[in-house]
Order: C-alpha cells, then structure tokens, then sequence
C-alpha cells in the first residue's frame, strides 16, 4: 500500500540552523490500516506528512503508494492518490466557491478536468447524500459560499471533500487542533466516522495523546525524525497516556509540548 | 453618447479579461497596457496587408494569448513576481509592437474593417450599432460565465482562492495561472484590434494606462452590482466600461480635455477604492484586502454545535483537542 523507504529530509543543510527533520524513516502501512502519529514539537510528524504529499521533496530514500514510485513526483500528480486535510480550517476549502463547488472540485481529485458542467444536478443530489452523513445541515446549503462557514463547518466539509472520492490514503494533518473542544470533538467524530465507512487507509498526525490512542489501529512515536516506538494493533487496545508519556521519558532531552502536557 | 456607449461596449471585453486576472486569479497582470497595443497593431498591419478584418482580428486574439502565456512563464516557472512578470511583458511588448507596425502609427483609411459593414450604412453612431455591440459583449460575458463554471474553470476560480488547496487536489496551478493570463490577455488583445478599427488607426501609445481603465471598469461594476456571484461580477465588469466611458464622456463635456483623462481615471479609481472604506458603499472590499479574503468569513447560523456522541461513539476522553503545531 504505502511504503516509506528511509527517507530523509534535512532543513537549510549546511547552514548553522541546518535541522534533520527526518532521518532514514521507514514505515509500511497495509490496507485499511489507520495509523496515529505522536511525539514532540519537532519530531518531523507533518515533514512526514508533506513528503509523502509532495509538497516537501525529499533528500534520500523512496516513497512507494499501490507500487508506484511517487517520491519523485510533484504534489499536483500525487493528488490522486491522496486525500488531505490540513490544520488550518481555511486550508482545504476555497473560501469564494459554494460548498457544491467545492465539492466539485474534490471530485474530480487527480482527474484531468474539462469543459464540462461543474456542478449537474447528478453531482448535487450526490453531494446532498455526502453532506447529509456530516449531520450539519449542509446539505441545504449547496449554494452558500464556504467562507460563511464556521471553522468546524469548514473542517468538517474538508474531511468530506478529502474522504468521498475513496482516496488510496488519507493524511490528516493535526486537522483538530485549530478547533475549540466541542469542534475539535465533533470533526474527530466524523474522521472516525468516515474512516471507518470506506476502510479509507489513513495517517493522521496529532498532538493528542488520548485521540491517537483512541483512533485508529496502529501508532508511531516519532522524535527527532525517526519513528522511537510503534504499537501494533495488539498493542494498541491496551495503550495508556501513561504508557505513551513513560516512552517519552525514556528519551534524553524529549520535551513534550505545553499543550500536550496540559491535556 | 452614442459613441460613449459604443466604445464602453468595445472595451467591454478588456474589463472582461481585465476582471479575469485581478479578480478570478488575483493576479496583478499589468501585461494589459503591452497587449492591447498588440491586439491593434497585429490587426491593423494585417488589414493593411489585405487581410480579411475578421480573420486579423482573431489573429490579434491569438498575439494576446501568446503575451498573456510569456508572462505565465515568466511568473510560473521562472518565479518573478506578478507584477514585475506583468512589466516586464509590458515594456517588451513596446519594441514588438513596433516591429509588428513599422512605424509609431498605422492609419487605416479606407481599408476594410470589421466596422465597414456598420459605417457604409450609417449605422454606427445609432441604437442598432449599440445593440450590434451589446450582443457581441453579452456573448463575451456568457462566455466567461460558462467558462468559469466547467471543471476546468471551477480549479482556475480555486487557483485564484486557495492555490495549497487546488494543488493537493491535483490541479497545476503554474498550468491554470498561465492559462488564465492567456484568456485574458486574448480579450484585452481583441479589444485592442477592434478598438483600431473602430477609431481608424492603430498608435503604438494606445495602450497606455489601459490596465486603469480595466481596473476602473471593474470596481465601478462591482461597486454597481456587487460580487455575488460569477453571473453580475461579470455583468458589472462589462457595464462597469460602458459607465466608465460615460464618465469620461461627461468630463470632457464638462470642459476637461482629453490629457487630463490619465488623471480622471486615476482619481475615478482612488475614489472607488476608498469610498467603500468611508463606509458609504461596504460592497467592494476585496480589492483593497487583496490576499487575506480568507479571513473576512461570517459566521451565519449556528449548526455545527453538536452532541459527538450524536454522530459517532467516540470515547469521551478523545473530545479535548489541543491548538498548536510544531514548528
């Protein structure tokens, strides 16, 4: 499925704020697997992710999605594999364009895109089904620009626009942390929700102990650009904050966040 | 004022492209003043050379498109600055165009033009002319229109909204800003080349400053019909000319003559960039805040709080989130 091959990735090499961001990474995820990614302010969590996206290219090592060799190729020829969310609420939606717009443009990820009608009344009566799953309502409001949305709104419609079209993997991007509690609750709800509906493989990133530990089926600890410990799915079921905070503190010089401490 | 509205009409579909860079793209593209000129001189020294006018002047369509496309590579793959890439097309195109014409100046006395059907009648000038060129810029508009609302259109409106967005959707962004500049400046250049044969020569000066005329037409129109949507954007670029040259019209009744109407258009823009900021007309903000329209969102109506648990089982520990991101 993906296949991370020691990659590396290092910042302003050769320069006094030279930064290894990621150091011989590899990882391997099967099908349907739906792996959480913790660790420090740092570790290179969201590097891993824009390698993988394309949108950091990266020094050494190979990247492989269904077979295919993609680490040499740019974000644009990527897309079709990929379905992503992004931290920033406002980053994954066009703020000037209708919801059906946009969902438009979701649909049509990685395709070459024509002449032809953006948004038919088939493509609206699907969105209508789509949007309906978010319970927010959405579904009446096919002609109201996205940039009159709230951030959970946005949120949860860029988690849709990422997961409808069955993308081959899935990156979420600390796609919570942005959001207030109730928010960042509900589009946790939703990405476990819409995960779980398609199999959709996945890798989110997350600064939230207790939600990597209750999403998904697998979790990596990174730090300093290597992965330090993996919990099997097995493992897994039985993992603690309290076991995840003792791994950090095996670390030398491993500081957690202030935001992760206070949870 | 017959004439006002004709040339309002006319320049009609340089506002159009004029409205496709600055506000479908966002992009500054100051290639305008180069191609305008382009699209006369090409049409011109092929009318002289015993052209049919309808066949120079989509010529002149094609020498647009290409100037609009140098200065998508420029900015694209070469990553210079919009609005330098846009100059530096400008001031090159001067020298082309001069090569293109010859000479500073192509009269087209008795040749024929597009227009000739029109002025052998006497029709120019009357309210049939008007509606000849009425239907030929709502044709343009439509087009427009219909254009930006395909697959295609719908990922250059992205392009020009959210560019990180569009891009992890699969869209090249470098492919669709250069494809937009070249629309655009295809419009500008038919403007160009039909403008030279309206007025009987083409003048390797008559672009200059047009990019202030366009950009007048455009807030004038947005100021007039507001941003809602594609449909009356659209519809106010185009009639944003044709008020425009009424204004134009109405100041050089009023004594001004035709050196001072640099000024006036420059005023005539000032004035719609800062009244909205006065407060008297609150519709046409995002000129001025080009670049963080992002940020002026509403919250309209309340919906999105909701009971997790209504939607999914979810742990209750899992629903504290933490802001923040590594650096």
């Amino acid at each position: 499925m993906l296949k991370i091959n020691t990659i590396s990735k290092t910042f302003f090499a050769g320069t006094v704020n030279e930064r290894k961001a990621l150091q011989g990474l590899s990882l391997e995820l099967a099908e349907s697997d739906f792996v959480t990614v913790i660790g420090s302010n740092g570790a290179g969590k969201s590097t891993l992710l824009n390698t993988i996206s394309g949108r950091l290219p990266i020094d050494s090592g190979s990247i492989t999605i269904d077979d295919a060799e993609v680490s040499r190729k740019r974000e644009h020829k990527r897309a079709k594999y990929l379905g992503r969310v992004f931290q920033d609420p406002m980053a994954g939606t066009a703020p000037d364009l209708t919801i059906e717009q946009n969902l438009s443009l979701a649909l049509k990820r990685g395709q070459s895109r024509g002449l032809g009608r953006g948004t038919t009344s088939a493509r609206r009566e699907h969105f209508k089904d789509e949007l309906a799953t978010l319970e927010l309502g959405l579904e009446n409001r096919l002609k109201t620009k996205v940039g009159l949305l709230s951030g959970g709104q946005r949120q949860a419609l860029s988690l849709l626009m990422a997961g409808f079209t069955q993308p081959r993997i899935l990156l979420l991007d600390e796609h919570t942390a942005a959001l207030d509690p109730q928010r960042a609750a509900l589009v946790t709800a939703l990405t476990k929700k819409i995960v779980e509906a398609d199999g959709l493989t996945t890798l989110m990133v997350t600064h939230n102990m207790e939600q990597a530990i209750a999403l998904g089926n697998r979790l990596i600890m990174m730090h300093e650009g290597r992965i330090i410990y993996q919990a099997t799915a097995e493992e897994k079921k039985d993992l603690t904050v309290e076991t995840l905070l003792g791994e950090f503190s095996k670390l030398k010089g491993a500081t957690l966040g202030d935001r992760a401490l206070l949870n | 004022m017959f004439g006002a509205l004709e040339l309002g009409l006319i320049y009609g579909a340089m506002a159009l492209g004029v409205y496709l860079t600055f506000k479908v793209l966002n992009f500054p593209d100051l290639t305008v003043d180069g191609s305008f000129t382009t699209g006369g001189a090409t049409a011109a020294s092929l009318i002289i050379a015993g052209v049919d006018p309808f066949l120079a002047t989509a010529a002149a369509i094609g020498a647009g498109l290409i100037a609009g496309y140098i200065t998508g590579l420029l900015h694209t793959k070469g990553g210079i600055d919009g609005l330098l890439a846009g100059i530096l097309t400008m001031i090159g195109l001067w020298s082309i165009n001069l090569r293109i014409m010859g000479k500073a100046n192509l009269p087209l006395l008795r040749e024929d033009t597009v227009f000739t059907p029109l002025r052998e009648n006497m029709l120019l000038g009357t309210w049939v002319s008007i509606a000849i060129l009425l239907a030929f810029a709502l044709i343009l508009k439509f087009a427009i229109d219909w254009f930006l609302t395909t697959d295609l259109g719908l990922a250059i409106q992205a392009t020009g909204n959210n560019k990180e967005m569009i891009r992890s959707l699969g869209v090249n962004t470098d492919n669709s800003t250069m494809l937009t500049l070249a629309l655009s400046n295809g419009f500008v250049a038919l403007c160009g080349a039909l403008v030279a044969q309206y007025q009987g020569f083409s003048d390797i000066s008559m672009g200059i400053g047009l990019i202030l005329v366009g950009l007048a037409s455009v807030i004038l129109g947005q100021a007039v019909f507001g941003n809602r949507n594609i449909f009356m954007a659209s519809l106010g670029a185009l009639l944003g000319s044709v008020f425009y040259r009424l204004i134009i019209f109405l100041a050089l009744r009023a004594g001004l003559d035709t050196n001072d109407m640099k000024l006036t258009t420059a005023l005539l823009v000032v004035i719609a960039l800062l009244l909205p900021r006065w407060g008297f007309l609150k519709r046409i903000p995002s000129l001025r805040g080009r670049g963080n329209r992002a940020a002026t969102s509403v919250p309209q109506g309340t919906t999105d709080i909701k009971d997790p648990a209504e939607i999914a089982d979810i742990p209750a520990g899992a629903s504290s989130a933490r802001a923040g991101k590594e650096g």
